[in-house]
């Protein structure tokens, strides 16, 4: 019989793709995670990891580091993304441009930059928590600020006017119209700040003087010495990221693509 | 009034200043210095090419930069195959395959990178394939291939259908139809997602970090070694970095400067 030509046959490379390279892997970290050396299941691992206490409060510190530095860049971006959505600007997308240019430089490179910069000044080496701090907003800045801008130059204009025509001032009409209506973009700007400033330990291994571990870091330290822990705390992140994800409502496509769709 | 109107604005330009400030102070700064013949930032010293006639004479820099450029490019261009004809299908595909492969294809955007290479090598090695050339291209297509969906998906989404459908019926193949009258509505999803796609593999560290060949550097994995081991690495290496940084700068500001003035041009054809 000759197999007749559809055009839902072309998806069956990536199909076969994401099977070997996306699901398999998942399947082989799930396994090792629940196994111990002999390839016997165990929740071992599991509690092993959780009963140490020098890991926990690496946890701790790393959830910290994340949560600061998710806050600073909401209070930072928040007001340019405003600031620029609002303003009367005819090509205001080439200011908010400039916003995204440097994300174009490699990663590596820019925090080398902010190393160097560090380093000027003397706090490289001496202040690791703030360093890591500074580089990290440094670095996912722009991811907070476009999902936010986004959000707010979709809110009809006839919104503000007919609060304003009822007698709201700026204040109320802030807290009742355009911060909720921008809560969408704000939850991806959150999602997409806090999940690598957990886990992207490039950051704070160039500016932290190998003295900051942030929980992606221990993922590096098991894959020399047991895959078994790697994949159980590989396994934590991944339950983390779809939590995080599905609580803070699922990500928005046309919001992250990290700039290139302006 | 006009007077707080004034101030409020000035405010609002001096904060954005400032946020702009913070953004481009540590590449400007390496800049000024890459024209400047010291290895230490701070200390004074006369204008000199020296860090890029350092960067431009150094094998390994030059191989590492070689690298790079080329596995963006061999990279992408497979995931922008590889995804358009992905969207392609998924497209046409039955409601419950088209959401089962559009869900299996978000893990990789959402998951964080570490997670995903972590368990690229371990499936790698658990399935006896040693790492090579091919393995890191595989890490780098598992991170960009779904962003390139996600940029033709939209560009399906509004294509008239008809015009397949006619293409056959006036006696094309599919292939051909495919070719001339699919593809040409949806290149521009093509393009954004190659373009896509070559900055995600040259941004990356992590993925490759875990699944290159022994030896293999990139920008990311050279620069990343260089300052953190800090072994046998002179303050020449280094400062060639500045140099690094400076260039590809000015290539993405006159990038977005010309593709900036191409679309104004476009608009005043329109």
């Amino acid at each position: 019989m000759r197999l007749q030509f559809s055009r839902k046959m072309l998806g069956i490379p990536y199909a076969v793709f994401l099977l070997f390279f996306v699901i398999v892997p998942m399947l082989v970290i799930l396994f090792y995670a629940f196994t111990d050396k002999e390839l016997h299941f165990t929740f071992g691992n599991f509690i092993r990891f959780f009963s140490d206490p020098s890991k926990l409060s690496t946890i701790a510190y790393s959830l910290v580091i994340a949560l600061i530095t998710t806050v600073i860049c909401l209070a930072i971006a928040y007001p340019v993304a405003y600031i620029l959505a609002r303003s009367n600007m005819k090509r205001k997308f080439v200011l908010l441009l400039l916003f995204v240019t440097p994300m174009w430089i490699n990663f590596v490179l820019r925090v080398n930059a902010i190393r160097e910069l560090l380093s000027w000044t003397g706090l490289l080496g001496e202040a690791n928590y703030f360093n890591t701090i500074f580089g990290m907003v440094y670095d996912f800045l722009p991811f907070m600020i476009l999902p936010i801008y986004t959000t707010l130059l979709k809110i009809d204009h006839s919104l503000y006017e007919a609060s304003a025509d009822l007698g709201a001032g700026w204040s109320k009409t802030f807290t009742r119209i355009t911060l909720p209506l921008s809560l969408p973009g704000i939850m991806s700007g959150i999602t997409m700040v806090f999940l690598p400033s957990m886990t992207n330990y490039v950051v704070s291994d160039m500016l932290g003087n190998s003295k900051v571990t942030i929980i992606g870091k221990f993922i590096y330290e098991y894959f020399g010495s047991n895959w078994h822990m790697g994949s159980m705390v590989a396994l934590i992140l991944l339950i983390v990221v779809f939590l995080t994800t599905w609580l803070t409502g699922g990500f928005r496509e046309d919001e992250t693509v990290r700039g290139a769709n302006i | 009034m006009n007077r707080k109107h004034l101030l409020l604005d000035c405010c609002k330009a001096i904060f954005i200043g400032l946020v702009l400030l913070f953004l481009y102070a540590p590449i400007l700064l390496l800049a000024v210095y890459s024209f400047i013949g010291t290895d230490i930032i701070g200390t004074s010293g006369e204008f000199s090419l020296v860090h890029y006639v350092s960067l431009f004479t150094d094998p390994k820099v030059l191989t590492m930069i070689g690298n790079t450029i080329f596995l963006a490019l061999a990279s992408a261009a497979l995931s922008t195959i590889l995804g358009t004809l992905g969207a392609i299908g998924m497209y046409y595909s039955k409601r419950r395959t088209k959401t089962m492969l559009g869900a299996v294809s978000r893990i990789p955007i959402i998951n964080a990178e570490i997670v995903t290479a972590l368990a690229l090598a371990i499936a790698f090695v658990v399935c006896a394939i040693p790492k090579s050339y091919f393995t890191l291209l595989v890490g780098h297509m598992v991170i960009s291939t779904p962003f390139v969906v996600l940029s033709v998906m939209p560009k399906l989404k509004q294509m008239d259908n008809s015009l397949y459908e006619a293409a056959l019926d006036l006696g094309a193949s599919p292939a051909k139809a495919l070719f001339r009258v699919v593809l040409p509505q949806i290149i521009p999803g093509v393009i954004s997602g190659f373009m896509l796609a070559v900055t995600l593999s040259l941004d990356d560290y992590i993925v490759t970090f875990y699944t290159r060949p022994n030896g293999f550097e990139t920008i990311s994995t050279y620069v990343f070694n260089a300052t953190t081991r800090g072994n046998a690495q002179t303050a020449e290496t280094l400062s060639s970095f500045w140099a690094l940084t400076t260039i590809i700068f000015i290539l993405i500001l006159l990038i977005v400067l010309i593709s900036n003035l191409v679309g104004k041009k476009k608009e005043a054809d329109r």
